[in-house]
């Protein structure tokens, strides 16, 4: 069941860094080919890379723990990435920090209540420049 | 800006499941331990939303360069098996400029062979002054 006290739980910073035999290892999994992501020194990281901060993210630093959504009625609605400008490459420090943003309520087609919770985590290089964000959306059932 | 020939990937495998799984970090049984999928009522391992997000973020990246993208949001719409066989493609919705780049929006879309609809996904690109 969702706790709507999670509302606003932020995490702790933690530091991702991008290396470039994990965005092969990931490029791979997703049947990417291209030399960007396989033949470059450096290459920049897929669209859906980000998702890999869970090996970077536990414990203080995932606030997504405090939502308590039921893992029997849970889902993955949705997932957004935005990049401000190229995205990161291997060889970058990022720093990131998450916050559950939202949690709010909707009637499905069948009468049942769907509570949605949306977890923001941003991704800042070693200057502090904020480079990319991700959204999460997730969904309980009734 | 002719969109190149669909991503096709399939039959999904197991092996597919458990090498996203590897390279994500995330490790849900769901989607790799048979008998914890069937007590959840699944018929078998279910697909992960995300490695349908990372075929069309393939696909769409493989068309108008990976250092391109500026957004990419999925949204998950029906379950995916190993058997399946999904087709990513899209099109090109809307083009403009902002901040002085010119960009594109791209709609995309998941299906199954059987013509489900497993993803939709929304893309933005730079257009021109993308560092490769």
């Amino acid at each position: 069941m969702v706790d709507t006290g999670a509302l606003g739980a932020a995490g702790t910073p933690f530091e991702m860094e991008i290396e470039r035999g994990k965005v092969r290892e990931f490029a791979r999994a997703v049947f990417a080919t291209d030399p960007a992501y396989l033949s470059d020194v450096e290459p920049v990281i897929p669209p859906t890379f980000l998702t890999t901060a869970f090996f970077w993210q536990h414990g203080d630093s995932d606030p997504w723990e405090k939502v308590a959504m039921d893992q029997s009625r849970g889902l993955h609605a949705e997932q957004e990435y935005v990049f401000h400008g190229p995205p990161p490459r291997a060889g970058d420090r990022l720093t990131a920090q998450s916050a559950v943003t939202e949690i709010y309520t909707k009637t499905s087609r069948g009468g049942g209540t769907l509570t949605f919770a949306v977890m923001v985590t941003e991704f800042r290089d070693a200057s502090g420049r904020l480079v990319a964000e991700a959204r999460q959306t997730g969904v309980e059932t009734s | 800006m002719t969109p190149p020939a669909p991503l096709v990937v399939g039959p999904l495998t197991r092996t597919d499941l458990v090498r996203y799984q590897g390279a994500s970090g995330d490790f849900n049984p769901i989607h790799h331990d048979e008998p914890f999928a069937r007590a959840a009522g699944l018929p078998a391992p279910l697909a992960l939303g995300m490695l349908q997000a990372g075929l069309m973020a393939t696909w769409a990246t493989g068309w108008l360069g990976a250092a391109a993208v500026r957004r990419f949001r999925v949204r998950f719409a029906a379950k995916v098996f190993p058997g399946d066989t999904l087709t990513c493609a899209g099109e090109v919705a809307r083009r403009y400029t902002r901040d002085g780049e010119p960009r594109v929006d791209l709609e995309l879309t998941c299906t199954t062979q059987a013509g489900v609809v497993a993803a939709r996904a929304w893309a933005t690109f730079v257009t021109q002054g993308a560092t490769a």
